[in-house]
């Protein structure tokens, strides 16, 4: 069953044709062409796919994109003031080393980012490791993606973002 | 595409649905989708037709009416998590949602699918049977009650019935004095229990407890410990309590441990639940 599809990501709006089992991650990838969303384990185990939906973080290989007619999407892709200009948890990722592969890397930005405004920037290490219960590394670098997430938080509260 | 294909409606009133129910083929509702798009995309489910509740009015939202709380069927794990009305209303629920599995899960995944899928390991089954909740069904014949303990039949199994829909569950304040445990063994945070334990305990004034436990994981359904609850309110010890509970838990082994090793666990869930609510401050 194909249906018509339109939502806004990153701020603009976009639509498409697709079939009704079409996953959001997929209508991103696939029919977008932003590649930034990963597609880690499909089984909404590893948290690769984490994208915001009106706000809210969302695995996007859980979720229909026929689902998310008319809502608000937000990627990876949609954080950065401009090329220049990295959001504040991104920038906290950069310096603190908080990747290494990075495949891992935007589900866990996405997940942090709404982890950090869900607790109103007041986020400590136990809260952080736990709200990253979710996403997976598999290159086991969560002492350092821990880390970054803290600085993140500070940077975004200073920026007010 | 991982899903097999399928139709997809999205209707906007009760009624419509209802009409959507009548309908021939494999016709399956949609709710959080935390559990039926995984199980599509893993090919676990074939239907012919997704109705996608998600968009219809007055199905979400945390209530209270005469001492009664009214949770709305599309209400969100993380809404529950978040509710100031259920931290103090009904904090048995508040301690079980950080145990329901990630936090971008309980973003979209909803109370009532929850229930409605009977998952024998899932927390809210075990809650609200441990609470006594009511579930409030719809149907185009109007609205039934069905209480927590007739609603489970077995595995991924409830009571209702062709072209009903649940529409929100209610659940009545427990007593002044009451106390609420929960605990669950699980090997990462986040998993699915290999045993777990929703408690909402009455007290006495002078001590006499009145324990309702439902275990969970240990069957094809949560389970109340009734023999178990006897020996307590009689004013049994944690020994007498442990050795009772293999009178209410028959578990059958699964992928993670035999049934005798599920009993086992169960009967440390329950020695720490009395430990613990004998030496908390607000029992």
């Amino acid at each position: 069953m194909t249906m018509s599809v339109a939502m806004t990501v990153n701020g603009k709006a976009v639509s498409g044709n697709v079939e009704a089992r079409t996953l959001l991650v997929q209508f991103l990838r696939e029919h977008l062409g932003m590649t930034g969303t990963h597609v880690g384990c499909d089984t909404s185990q590893c948290g690769a796919c984490v994208v915001h939906v009106d706000g809210v973080s969302v695995k996007a290989c859980t979720m229909l994109a026929v689902q998310a007619e008319g809502s608000k999407v937000t990627t990876i892709e949609g954080l950065a003031a401009s090329p220049e200009k990295l959001h504040p948890m991104q920038e906290a990722f950069r310096e603190n080393h908080g990747l290494q592969c990075g495949f891992c890397t935007p589900g866990m930005v996405m997940s942090a980012i709404d982890l950090v405004k869900r607790h109103n920037y007041a986020v400590t290490e136990e809260i952080v490791r736990h709200g990253l219960e979710g996403n997976l590394c598999r290159c086991t670098g969560y002492h350092n993606i821990v880390k970054s997430i803290l600085a993140g938080a500070q940077a975004m509260k200073a920026a007010g973002v | 595409m991982k899903a097999p294909d399928f139709a997809y409606a999205r209707p906007t009133v009760l009624s419509e649905v209802f009409d959507l129910l009548d309908g021939d083929g494999d016709v399956r509702l949609l709710a959080g989708g935390q559990s039926l798009v995984p199980s599509l995309n893993m090919r676990l489910s074939a239907p012919s037709l997704l109705v996608d509740i998600n968009r219809l009015p007055g199905l979400s939202g945390i209530e209270a009416r005469d001492g009664v709380v009214r949770i709305g069927a599309l209400t969100r794990h993380g809404e529950i998590a978040r509710s100031a009305l259920i931290a103090e209303r009904l904090p048995l629920l508040a301690m079980a949602a950080p145990h329901i599995a990630h936090a971008a899960i309980r973003n979209r995944g909803t109370f009532g699918g929850s229930i409605a899928l009977a998952d024998p390991a899932a927390e809210w089954p075990a809650c609200c049977l441990a609470l006594g909740a009511t579930m409030v069904v719809a149907s185009r014949a109007g609205e039934r009650r069905v209480a927590a303990g007739d609603f489970f039949t077995g595995l991924f199994a409830t009571a209702l019935r062709r072209g009903e829909v649940l529409v929100a569950i209610e659940i009545a304040s427990p007593p002044a004095g009451s106390v609420a445990h929960f605990s669950e063994l699980a090997r990462r945070r986040g998993d699915y229990a290999i045993v777990g334990l929703a408690a909402q305990v009455a007290r006495a004034e002078d001590g006499a407890m009145d324990p309702r436990l439902a275990f969970f994981g240990v069957g094809d359904r949560p389970v109340l410990a009734e023999a178990t609850r006897r020996v307590i309110a009689g004013g049994g010890g944690i020994a007498d309590a442990q050795a009772t509970l293999g009178r209410d838990l028959a578990p059958t082994g699964d992928a993670e441990c035999a049934g005798a090793t599920k009993l086992h666990l169960a009967r440390v869930l329950l020695g720490r639940a009395m430990a613990a609510l004998r030496t908390r401050g607000d029992a």
